[in-house]
């Protein structure tokens, strides 16, 4: 099977550290992959630049054989909006809209009318049973109940990957467990693919496999002996 | 805990005839291991020797599944104890691991292989048991997420002890 997702030998930089010192990352159509390994290993760096938020110094990275680092700006990001969608740990959800304005922004930013950008928005929310917090902003919402809105928000373009980096990070295990069977449930019912970069093996587990980052590399495994 | 254990637990909850019994285990306690009726009629007859549990009135002809039993004052003060002595924290895997990790630096091996090849498969049981969860009930995802706290608990110490693996190989050769 072909990967829908292949980045391969990434070198990054910033200054003098190293993030990146030849990692590779393969991802399958439909499949969870998760990224586990230390605090500073570069797994935060590998998510952004496998979704194109980040270019690399050396290696590439290919998303249906379209190496994203040749595409221009806006080619890139109108890729980036119609293909994947990202979940962050915290603070991603824009503090002056209303949790419904929120989930439809991605559709209103490719170009989408306000009408029917929050209809959609407004059923995935009652599919993720958030309806009753549909008028409520940000600072209105518990940090689970945020979590599930930005849940919402990178679904509501029925991306092919969802990208989530430490999506239950700031949460106590019974709404990460929420968050996490929310973002799974959906993702395997659209057929999205997910890169879940953690450090808790128990949200790690959602994952169908996984790939260990450390010291800005992807090593194979090696044997006892 | 024991079958014996799990009864009295049941039978304080209310009078029982066996068949409830075994019902009641099987739903709360028998998860994997349901019971064979040898071991209800064995068990109870046992309760009864000791004096823990007592047969109803006129009932005392027929098959246990007839009988209904009610719990004593010292089954009562079995369960009791049972509850507020808390389990020994099991250590074994940690002493295994802890045992390889050592034998690995002191022939020159790969520790780091070790605690590799352990997480993958402690991942691959969580995987399974967070599969499991899913398609469970509220007792089956309680059961599960124990298991899954457990093995998280053994994957922090393995995580903590790769760190240190440089210093203690030197403190094992040295
Ligand atoms: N924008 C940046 N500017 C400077 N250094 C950076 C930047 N982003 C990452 N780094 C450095 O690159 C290394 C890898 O960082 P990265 O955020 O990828 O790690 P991580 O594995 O996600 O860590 P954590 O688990 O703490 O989130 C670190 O040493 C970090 O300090
Ligand atoms: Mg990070």
């Amino acid at each position: 099977m072909n990967a829908l997702l292949t980045a391969e030998g990434l070198h990054k930089a910033y200054g003098p550290t190293f993030a990146l010192a030849g990692a590779d990352l393969q991802l399958y159509a439909g499949e969870i992959l998760s990224v586990m390994g230390p605090s500073g290993s570069g797994k935060s760096t590998l998510l952004h630049c496998a979704a194109g938020l980040t270019t690399p110094d050396q290696g590439r990275v290919a998303y249906l054989g379209r190496v994203l680092s040749e595409l221009d700006d806006v080619r890139r990001s109108a890729l980036r909006r119609r293909e994947f969608g990202f979940v962050f740990q915290f603070g991603q959800l824009v503090p002056e809209l209303t949790a419904l304005e929120n989930v439809a922004l991605p559709l209103r930013l490719d170009g989408v009318r306000r009408k029917p950008a929050e209809q959609r928005a407004a059923a995935l929310l009652e599919r993720l049973h958030l309806s009753d917090k549909a008028k409520a902003r940000p600072g209105e919402l518990s940090g689970g109940q945020q979590q599930r809105v930005a849940v919402a928000r990178a679904l509501v373009t029925e991306p092919k990957v969802i990208f989530a980096d430490e999506p239950t990070g700031a949460l106590d295990s019974v709404s990460g467990e929420q968050v996490m069977d929310l973002l799974t449930g959906a993702a395997r019912r659209s057929g999205a693919a997910v890169v879940l970069v953690t450090h808790d093996a128990r949200i790690a587990a959602y994952a169908d496999r996984g790939i260990v980052v450390r010291d800005g590399r992807t090593p194979a495994r090696a044997g006892i002996r | 805990m024991t079958i014996a254990t799990a009864f009295l637990a049941l039978l304080e909850s209310r009078p029982r005839h066996g068949y409830d019994l075994k019902q009641a285990y099987d739903q709360h306690f028998g998860h994997d291991r349901p019971l064979h009726y040898g071991q209800v009629y064995t068990t109870l007859a046992k309760l009864l020797r000791n004096g823990l549990v007592t047969v109803d009135g006129d009932e005392t002809s027929g098959g246990p599944d007839r009988k209904r039993y009610t719990v004593t004052e010292a089954g009562v003060t079995d369960v009791q104890r049972w509850l507020e002595e808390p389990e020994t924290p099991q250590q074994y895997l940690q002493s295994n691991l802890y045992a390889k990790v050592i034998g690995a630096l002191l022939t020159g091996r790969s520790a780091a292989a070790v605690l590799d090849a352990q997480r993958d498969e402690h991942l691959t049981a969580m995987r399974e048991l967070t599969r499991r969860k899913g398609q469970g009930d509220l007792a089956d995802r309680l059961i599960c997420d124990h298991a899954l706290f457990h093995l998280d608990a053994d994957l922090r110490w393995l995580e903590h002890t790769a760190v240190h693996l440089d210093e203690l190989a030197e403190q094992v050769r040295g």
